[in-house]
């Protein structure tokens, strides 16, 4: 477990160097010159190229990188384009709303997804394993965003049982969650069940059979608790992965979170702000996936024990 | 039980390539064939679109503004007087083909990148997969608005974005792919009777990732579609007036109260056509590889 | 009955894609108590199949128990009812298989994978049972037991996992011991040091035991009574010395000729049989050997023949088996 850990910990510094360098790379690649864009329309070239000149944009591309790690390290994430405001503020003031929405939707993936994959696996009627996995690849299918805009004609705009957009209450976070669970809970089920079809496949289950145990105590001692490990790992990192999808989930129901942010910024074209947010995401989902690794090793006694 | 492996064996003896018993297998898949069915019926519609369809996407007919569906307008039309039904299926033009090319710009960049760090190995494997590492350390959505944000949001930058985004999980497990034929003895015996690397790589390594790259690009072009969609809903991608599907979702969203069949319709295109894709991909992969059977 | 099992005409056959397969067709044999029977054959034959079918445990589907008797301990074992088998499995008789580190649950210590049985079958409490854990890691030879209960599987070696799996077998005095080539996955030294300890327990608990193995070097070591099996039959079935003075099967005589041996004029033979074993998707009405066999005839090929007794305690089956003398120049 020690040398585990230690080496994940160890390639974690390079690769969110990496990100912070690709982050910035594609920043420079960017058409526009912030500085220009930052003093407006009147600005004189020669005053451009004097504010470039004094707040460091000439200075050769390393150095120029080495500032904005350093700044990074220091929490300093810039200045956005438009309002000047500080970039790591605004990222931080939508930060709940989008963790408040993607933990509940991960709650109901989980419950629905693993919960629907469990049935379809165990249960020895065939209705119930077909069904199940249909509506697994249906639930696959669906574009989020459509199935939000669905939702919302029909509970919003028919039955006005929820606001069309805005809304900050628990009630108005439920349509959203369900659609932003779908996907997940989907391959979810799949997998819980693959998994658990494998198990039950595998010798030591056979073993088990042999010693005269019977379906209910396999299931529960030796079936559930091996299938669940790559289960709960894909659960850690859809989880990371739904800061991502959260994007258009918050678009459709006009929910102040990070994604709708990074969306306007783009439109936008404010770069300090584009850049902000996908660093600050991508950090996020280095640690997540560092934190399910270890989780991961925990869990396997081949790994805990070597 | 060595009893149950009869049928590969059997296959083998009778000399059947991996293609057609792939085949086979997957005639007799029905979730497959309805997969393979309908998306062809799709391709098929969206490519005869302007044999098919009346008029062109953009010909306005203003008697006949934010009509619902009915006999004439099958899809209804928008506040413009567009045939929606013409829309979607000129959209899927769109859509379809900058998902289709951006697979395949995925699969020749992935497999380049794959085959490279796999079979030669050393340093240019160390450094690609370090590459490899940075950019899969991004979710993949971030990636395609990162880029997107650099190029400017049109749908020609999306398409560059998703192609870009997809190589690295493609490069990744094809270069898992070579690193287990590369040590198979056949490959070995191969250099000794004095074939050159290109020569292997062409005949004998390529075969093998073909049938999981077929599989990947299927599931890929599914995610395609839809990061498409989904990308010029937010109005990152494709631009009004064009009838790519997503875009028609964007603009729909303002007459969702009076004209429903302006965002239903779109969306129950890309449903379809990812459904379809979807069941296709799970035939598939049932047929050429029952190890990652789900 | 003197015997402790008794298997008529056991028939078991799978369910797949590509067809039929017959794994076990009317397969029968005696057993009596204290006997260490060997059951040989190739990959395929359905020797584990059919020792699985008597324990029921065939995957069902693909896998079907489709006609046949299993006597044991006064009741035919194929009809009983699941809890009631559940009851059998593990406190009467015993199983254990060939790949040990695939055959332990690996994220459940070996110590609670032993207790089980114990706590299933014996209705002992935690402690108790944890102590006769200890106990019988010690009876198979595994030093420090105590220690080691709160180890997992991957912890121990090769052939300390195949100790733990035969404690885990014995934990409840089964009356028989089905042991599925046990030593096939091990190195040649580890082998043999099974193969002793299960001697020495067979001997000292007076068990019952089958020892299913493709490898006669084990067959001559250890068992009494040979069964050959070939493609789902039974062919020949004889004591052990019988069987390698005089086998009666021409497949028997195959098998024999493989081993690297001796030969009266002095030199070191090594036949191989020629062809392939059979497809079992749809066999013919003769004899499955018969495509193969030196001695075949057209009847043969027609009819499939039934076990006969050649000699005391050996049954042949097989039309040519008058033809057998001096086939075989002997080990």
């Amino acid at each position: 477990m020690v040398m585990y850990t230690a080496r994940r910990l160890l390639i974690l510094i390079p690769i969110l160097l990496g990100v912070t360098f690709l982050t910035f790379a594609i920043a420079q690649v960017t058409p526009g010159d912030p500085v220009a864009l930052m003093l407006g329309v009147s600005a004189t070239p020669e005053r451009v190229e004097q504010v470039r000149e004094q707040l460091g944009y000439n200075d050769p591309f390393l150095i120029q990188y080495g500032r904005y790690v350093w700044n990074v390290l220091h929490g300093d994430l810039g200045k956005s384009v438009r309002g000047q405001t500080d970039v790591l503020d605004e990222i931080l003031a939508r930060f709940p709303s989008t963790v408040e929405l993607t933990v509940v939707a991960m709650l109901l993936a989980v419950l629905g997804g693993v919960g629907a994959g469990l049935i379809a696996a165990i249960s020895r009627r065939r209705g119930a394993q077909t069904a199940t996995m249909v509506a697994a690849l249906v639930g696959l299918s669906i574009p989020n965003f459509w199935l939000a805009i669905l939702l919302i004609l029909v509970f919003g705009v028919r039955l006005h049982w929820v606001a069309v957009a805005g809304g900050e209450g628990f009630k108005d976070l439920i349509l959203p969650a369900l659609c932003l669970a779908l996907a997940p809970a989907a391959v979810l089920a799949r997998l819980t069940r693959s998994s658990i079809l494998e198990v039950i496949r595998e010798d030591y289950v056979r073993t088990a059979q042999a010693k005269g145990l019977g379906r209910r105590a396999i299931v529960m001692i030796h079936v559930l608790r091996n299938s669940m490990i790559p289960v709960v790992t894909v659960i850690g990192l859809q989880f990371a992965g739904l800061l991502g999808g959260a994007v258009f989930i918050e678009n459709v129901f006009a929910r102040p979170g990070i994604g709708r942010f990074a969306v306007s910024a783009i439109a936008a074209r404010d770069y300090p702000q584009v850049q902000g947010v996908v660093l600050f995401t991508a950090t996020i989902y280095v640690l997540f996936n560092l934190a399910v690794d270890l989780v991961y090793g925990w869990l396997d006694p081949r790994i805990r024990y070597d | 039980m060595t009893e149950l492996q009869v049928g590969s064996a059997e296959r083998a003896a009778a000399g059947e390539s991996l293609w057609r018993s792939a085949w086979r297998t997957l005639r007799h898949h029905p979730a497959g064939m309805m997969g393979l069915v309908g998306f062809s019926l799709v391709l098929l519609l969206v490519v005869l679109a302007p044999v098919v369809t009346p008029g062109d996407p953009t010909s306005m007919n203003l008697g006949h503004l934010l009509e619902p569906p009915s006999r004439l307008h099958l899809f209804g039309t928008d506040d413009l007087g567009r045939d929606i039904l013409t829309r979607v299926l000129w959209g899927g033009r769109e859509s379809l083909r900058v998902a289709l090319i951006a697979v395949v710009v995925a699969a020749i960049g992935g497999v380049s990148l794959g085959l490279t760090a796999g079979y030669f190995g050393g340093r240019a494997d160390s450094i690609l997969m370090r590459l490899v590492d940075v950019l899969l350390a991004f979710p993949t959505i971030l990636l395609v608005l990162s880029i997107v944000a650099a190029l400017g949001p049109n749908l020609g930058t999306v398409l560059i974005a998703i192609g870009l985004s997809f190589i690295p999980n493609v490069a990744r497990f094809v270069r898992g792919t070579v690193l287990v034929t590369k040590n198979c003895e056949y490959i070995t015996a191969a250099h000794l009777l004095g074939a050159t690397h290109t020569y292997v790589m062409l005949t004998q390594i390529l075969p093998n990732i073909l049938a999981p790259l077929i599989i990947y690009s299927t599931l890929g072009l599914g995610s395609a579609i839809m990061l498409t969609a989904g990308l010029s809903y937010l109005g990152l991608g494709a631009q009004p007036p064009s009838p790519e599907w997503g875009a028609m979702l964007n603009y729909g969203r303002d007459y969702l109260r009076d004209a429903w069949w302006m965002s239903v319709f779109p969306g129950l295109a890309i449903f379809a056509c990812v459904l379809f894709i979807n069941l296709l991909g799970d035939g598939l992969r049932d047929a050429m590889d029952p190890k990652l059977r789900v | 009955m003197s015997s402790l099992l008794a298997v008529r005409n056991l028939t078991t056959r799978f369910h797949t894609h590509e067809g039929v397969v017959h794994a076990v067709s009317g397969v029968s044999f005696d057993l009596e108590k204290g006997e260490i029977l060997g059951i040989v054959g190739e990959s395929g034959c359905g020797k584990s199949v059919t020792m699985l079918s008597v324990l029921r445990l065939i995957p069902d589907p693909p896998g079907k128990i489709e006609a046949g008797e299993v006597c044991f301990g006064g009741r035919d074992l194929l009809r009983l009812t699941e809890p009631e088998m559940e009851r059998v499995r593990g406190a009467e008789i015993a199983m254990i298989f060939q790949d040990p580190m695939t055959s332990l649950n690996p994220t459940l210590p070996i110590g609670f994978q032993i207790a089980e049985a114990l706590r299933l079958h014996l209705g002992l409490g935690k402690r108790p049972a944890a102590d006769r854990a200890a106990e019988l890691l010690t009876v198979v030879g595994i030093p420090k037991a105590r220690d080691r209960l709160g180890d997992y599987p991957h912890q121990f070696s090769g052939g300390m996992r195949q100790r733990v799996m035969i404690a885990m077998a014995l934990s409840c005095h089964p009356q028989l011991l089905i042991a599925d080539e046990p030593t096939t996955a091990l190195d040649v030294t580890v082998q043999a040091q099974i193969i002793d300890l299960v001697q020495r327990l067979q001997a000292q608990l007076g068990m019952t035991v089958i020892w299913i193995t493709h490898d006669l070097g084990v067959v001559a070591r250890l068992v009494q009574r040979v069964m050959v099996m070939y493609a789902g039959h039974v062919v020949e079935d004889a004591p052990v010395e019988g069987l390698y003075a005089s086998p009666g099967h021409p497949y028997t005589v195959g098998l024999l000729g493989s081993l690297p041996r001796r030969t009266k004029g002095g030199r070191t033979g090594l036949t191989s049989i020629p062809g392939q074993p059979p497809g079992l998707v749809a066999p013919g009405p003769g004899c499955p050997f018969a495509p193969r066999c030196r001695l075949m005839t057209a009847r043969c090929l027609d009819e499939n023949p039934a076990l006969e007794s050649v000699a005391a305690g050996h049954q042949v089956a097989c039309w040519e088996r008058g033809r057998m003398e001096g086939v075989w120049d002997g080990v």
